[in-house]
């Protein structure tokens, strides 16, 4: 039995396939995959993301803490609510894990990291903190809803409290607003515009029923995932681990070296392979035949080997497989991929496949 | 519960089976399609072909992974649903009825009386899941 989520019993009454995801029993999906997939892309669905672990971090030092603690610079976000996509390393340059941070004020940022690594992060986080005046409060008691889609912002309206419906409503990407014990994020895992909300667990329930009856579409986290992929974002534990930096990993946005004085983990190692020149790259593939790619699929150019898919499957927007893969910097448009055997040709793309409903193809 | 239509026979490995004649048409059970989630393409065998019992003759992947067909009796594909090429979905939709995978023409009749019933094959799953 795994740790349940305030929504659980509502996954249940939906009829949801609940499956074990990082020790939490989470819905797969309420029927069909491929319709909540399809419900975001056109319309609006809500995910429990309630799994997510929410840390703040409040004190003296935060900001210098997550100088040195992220690979992606803070002072770059010191507007009150906005976020920074990062990454956190080991001293090898390897990715502990990817989060999302939102910035409060110099004494407060709110860090979203990964369910499946929680314990780790949070030992991870404690241990590096230990020479700062941080403390690290591990959120338990809040809930976390990503309502995504073209009508996610519209069906959300009514739904928002009135005393600051306006300025939720017309929040930029990226950007936050709390209000009362609510916060509200214009952030999400889909590649569609949406807001993630975290409130305290007490009113999950309540505001989950009533994203329903506006219409929105309960989606369970196979179409999180297959959304995420067509959107080429970053899934840890598949795209990237600890055994890799960010810049071998499609993430050297992420890095931020500007700053000749921030000495954050696993600088070195990044600035010794930057000057050594990667050898690989992360691109996207596109299979037009017959057949999914899936994680692990080896690649090749001719007899030789060339790298492997990091994340693979089907497209329900495009009707045809794709993938995210880690490949020798030298391979050029096409390569093919070993299906059971079988060598399939693909195509190779930059990797991001759908945004905002439309192919980037 | 999954549905488990009494006239059909089963294997263990999730197949059904219905006899006519000596031809057997195969699908995938409900309690497959299920764990599987929306199927996005099937791998449809070649006409002729030979199967044998216990043996892979195909492939289906889904949206979660890619499985295996494992031929619950021996012979030959003598048809292959081809509107699955088009539509796998109708696996999920129709399970036990357009949904089928194959027909094969028996070789080895006598392996019929190997099948499950629709109650052995309930209690197999109802194990599986515990």
């Amino acid at each position: 039995m795994g740790a349940k989520t305030p929504l659980f019993q509502m996954h249940c009454d939906h009829h949801a396939r609940m499956v074990d995801f990082g020790g939490w029993d989470m819905p797969l999906h309420y029927g069909s995959q491929i319709e909540e997939h399809h419900a975001v892309r056109q319309h609006a669905g809500v995910f429990d993301v309630s799994h997510m672990t929410i840390v703040d971090l409040t004190g003296e030092d935060v900001i210098a803490f997550l100088k040195k603690l992220f690979a992606n610079n803070i002072d770059n976000v010191k507007q009150p609510g906005k976020a920074m996509y990062s990454c956190m390393l080991n001293e090898q340059g390897g990715v502990v894990d990817d989060l999302i941070v939102y910035y409060q004020n110099d004494h407060w940022c709110r860090v979203i990291v990964n369910a499946a690594t929680r314990d780790k992060d949070i030992k991870w986080i404690a241990r590096q903190a230990s020479d700062f005046e941080v403390s690290i409060d591990e959120r338990k008691d809040l809930s976390m809803l990503a309502v995504q889609g073209p009508e996610a912002s519209e069906k959300l309206l009514s739904i928002f409290p009135e005393n600051c419906r306006d300025d939720i409503s017309q929040l930029k990407a990226f950007n936050s607003i709390c209000s009362d014990e609510f916060f509200y994020a214009r952030t999400g895992y889909t590649g569609e515009d949406g807001f993630e909300i975290i409130m305290p667990n007490s009113d999950v329930v309540t505001f989950w029923q009533k994203l329903l009856d506006a219409g929105v579409v309960p989606c369970g986290l196979g179409a999180r995932d297959t959304l995420r992929l067509e959107a080429g974002m970053h899934l840890y534990g598949s795209d990237m681990d600890e055994t890799v930096t960010p810049l071998e990993s499609g993430l050297g946005w992420t890095v931020s070296l500007k700053d000749l004085d921030r000495n954050f983990n696993g600088r070195q190692v990044l600035e010794n392979q930057k000057k050594a020149g990667i050898k690989t790259k992360w691109v996207g593939l596109v299979m037009q035949t017959r057949g999914v790619l899936r994680d692990h699929q080896e690649i090749f150019e001719g007899e030789e080997k060339k790298g492997e898919i990091t994340s693979g499957g089907f497209s329900p927007t495009l009707g045809y497989s794709i993938a995210l893969a880690r490949v020798d910097k030298s391979l050029q448009n096409t390569c093919s991929v070993m299906i059971r055997g079988k060598s399939v040709e693909c195509s190779i793309v930059k990797p991001c496949f759908v945004r905002n409903g439309q192919s980037c193809l | 519960m999954s549905e488990v239509p009494g006239e059909l026979k089963y294997v263990s490995t999730h197949e059904w089976v219905r006899i006519d004649d000596n031809v057997a048409t195969i699908g995938i059970t409900d309690h497959a399609q299920t764990l599987l989630g929306d199927l996005v393409f099937v791998e449809l065998p070649e006409v002729g072909q030979q199967v044998v019992k216990g043996e892979e003759c195909t492939v289906i992947e889904s949206v979660k992974s890619a499985s295996d067909i494992i031929s619950p009796l021996t012979g030959k594909i003598s048809e292959v649903n081809e509107l699955l090429s088009e539509k796998p979905e109708l696996i999920n939709e129709d399970v036990y009825g357009d949904g089928w995978i194959l027909r094969i023409k028996l070789s080895e009749k006598a392996e019929i009386e190997q099948l499950l019933s629709a109650d052995q094959y309930a209690e197999c799953v109802e194990n599986e899941d515990h």
